[in-house]
């Protein structure tokens, strides 16, 4: 019977304070929506004054919609005569959309390559830094541990330090090992970063698994490696799902180890998109594709863990 | 029930194997979770550390790797805190740090109040306006700068809107004055919703018992928000700094991709300039020991303000 509570906020409050974050929430989607549109304006549309807003509509502040940025994103294009144009019809519907500038798709840009390796470093690094993290997350919740508190806090202090001064000394490891620029290298450094997340956040889920499962399997005869597998980690198994999606969102996102240690071969999207060139500059309407496409995923999978984003956010320090 | 299962478990395993896991310990068993942790992090962090200390003392760089580097003692560190320079990159930190903390702080509150009158839709409205935080820094700020745009941006096109000057008459990211408040415009808009959700956690952990009390005792609304709310959320709100705070102390990607550091080194923040003097300079030598005053400073900050924390929560 909340509603005879006096502590109930009244139905004008209500209002009022409904009012406000609705506000704010769509104030602060504004740059979102935005970079969204801008993905699927032309080039011209893009930066033309004052902004264009309206999809489809013929008036000033309207633009037609086109994929020109999303297939100039996944594309490199040259310039050609108009002979070779006259003479070769365009192949599909994306050479059609370049031909308007007189150019051809001469094949796949690096946008697809970069992705891929985003999605290689990240899975890769999830998955180890969450096996691992588990293990020990496990016996930090379960053993006596010389010292426990203190492992504890160093593993939470190697987040302190600032990513530039690890890259430095990563570096010169990685140049004298051979693992500059590689997949391995970024997906073992990812999983030493993200290794303090999963720890901290894991022993969090452990902890709250009542002990006497465990203690009546091992009476049924488990050894201890059997009960840990059989009974703890099923029942870890919603805690162990969104560590591994905090886990694999921070790899997905993080930019100054990828710009530091990677130039080529094992180079992920974020330091890429900012980098891609149209005709006379920036090309906008590719990079709001390629942010689009970039972080699609990303808010997903945080409509996917609002329940848990919490936990996540502040290393299990705060519990809802 | 788990009876039959561990009947099962047991007579499928096979004795052999059986025989040789029974026969590790707990202790044992332990260990073997988690030294690999510890292994990967001794290897990828604490030895990189080691490292970086030892070259704070020459005068290394990584591009010469022919060149036998020079032991110069204290002499990286002496530079350093007497270069001017550096101290405005500080400034330049404090600044982005204070009101950062300050306006999220502010705005997080508030929202996280307004989110716990419990309105209708409160929850889908709260997930929307967390969405900004889990996205890529160095992503957001690249589609910032293009927001920031004179002319052709949208957030000039809107502030000229509402104040009816002209949205090529300044540049957010190019003036000396405005920059330093286009980062701190950027990183609100992106860690607000983590102040907030900690916030509404910590309202929502105040139990109704302690309003009711203070209802029958017939304390004011206003007496109430400053005797219970605010001190029974401090400890949430300041755990929420500490994480602000650290987290922007060690800023690069959004202000590297908004900015760069310019325009001249208005925003060049202490990150940025590190990574200057290690990847771009090539004084590795002297980086080093710039990197191991920042992590000496981040450390030291944040002890003493877990220790003020921790006062808090004891009250």
């Amino acid at each position: 019977m909340s509603s005879f509570s006096i502590t109930e906020p009244s139905n004008r409050t209500k209002w009022f304070a409904g009012t406000l974050v609705i506000a704010y929430a769509l104030i602060t989607m504004m740059p979102l929506v935005w970079i969204g549109l801008t993905g699927f304006k032309s080039p011209a549309d893009a930066i033309s004054y004052p902004p264009k807003y309206i999809i489809g509509s013929d008036s000033e502040a309207g633009f037609q919609p086109t994929l020109e940025g999303y297939v100039n994103l996944f594309t490199t294009r040259t310039r050609q005569t108009e002979e070779f144009l006259a003479n070769n019809p365009p192949k599909n519907w994306a050479d059609e959309i370049v031909r308007q500038y007189d150019m051809v798709i001469v094949g796949p840009s690096k946008f697809g390559e970069r992705f891929l390796n985003s999605v290689i470093i990240g899975f890769g690094s999830t998955f180890l830094s969450v096996f691992l993290g588990t293990l020990a997350a496990y016996a930090f919740s379960r053993f006596k541990i010389p010292l426990a508190d203190d492992l504890l806090f160093f593993i939470l202090s190697t987040r302190m330090m600032p990513p530039i001064a690890v890259a430095i000394p990563i570096f010169l490891m990685y140049r004298n090992l051979g693992l500059s620029d590689t997949h391995l290298g970024m997906i073992l450094l990812y999983t030493a970063v993200n290794i303090s997340l999963a720890v901290w956040l894991l022993k969090g889920f452990i902890d709250e698994i009542p002990r006497e499962y465990e203690e009546a399997a091992l009476i049924d005869g488990y050894t201890r490696f059997q009960a840990f597998y059989k009974v703890v980690l099923p029942q870890a198994a919603t805690g162990i799902a969104s560590t591994a999606i905090f886990c694999l969102i921070f790899a997905w996102n993080e930019y100054a180890f990828a710009v530091l240690l990677t130039t080529a071969n094992a180079q992920t999207a974020p330091p890429f998109i900012p980098t891609i060139i149209g005709i006379g500059g920036l090309d906008w309407p590719a990079i709001a594709a390629g942010v689009t496409i970039f972080v699609l995923p990303v808010m997903i999978f945080t409509i996917l863990l609002r329940k848990h984003l919490l936990r996540g956010i502040t290393f299990g320090a705060v519990r809802k | 029930m788990s009876d039959k299962t561990a009947d099962r478990v047991a007579a499928a395993t096979p004795t052999h194997v059986a025989r040789k896991i029974r026969g590790l310990s707990d202790r044992a068993i332990a260990w073997i979770f988690v030294a690999p942790t510890i292994f990967l992090l001794l290897a990828v962090n604490i030895f990189p550390l080691i490292w970086t200390v030892r070259l704070s003392f020459t005068d290394y760089k990584a591009n010469r790797i022919n060149r036998e580097p020079e032991w110069i003692g204290l002499r990286n560190y002496e530079r350093i805190l007497t270069d001017s320079d550096i101290w405005l990159n500080m400034q330049a930190t404090a600044h982005f740090l204070f009101w950062t903390i300050f306006f999220q702080v502010l705005i997080g509150f508030t929202l996280a109040w307004l989110i716990n009158k419990k309105f209708k839709g409160n929850d889908l409205w709260t997930t929307i306006i967390v969405l900004p935080m889990m996205l890529s820094p160095a992503v957001v700020g690249n589609f910032w700068k293009f927001l920031y745009q004179p002319q052709i941006g949208l957030f000039n096109y809107i502030i000229a809107f509402f104040t009816g000057k002209d949205p090529s008459s300044f540049e957010m990211l190019g003036s000396v004055d405005l920059a330093p408040w286009s980062i701190v415009i950027v990183d609100t808009w992106m860690w607000t919703p983590f102040v907030m959700l900690i916030c509404l956690a910590g309202l929502r952990s105040i139990p109704d018992y302690i309003y009711e009390a203070a209802e029958i005792d017939r304390a004011s609304k206003l007496r109430q928000f400053f005797t219970i709310t605010i001190p029974m959320v401090l400890p949430f709100l300041m755990l929420a700094v500490l994480f602000r705070g650290i987290e922007n102390f060690k800023m690069f990607d959004l202000v590297v991709q908004l900015t760069g550091g310019g325009p001249g080194s208005t925003t060049e923040l202490t990150s940025i300039n590190l990574k200057r003097e290690a990847f771009e300079k090539w004084r590795t030598g002297y980086a080093s020991a710039y990197a191991i005053i920042l992590f000496v400073t981040v450390f030291g900050l944040a002890s003493i303000y877990v220790k003020a924390l921790n006062k808090v929560k004891e009250r």
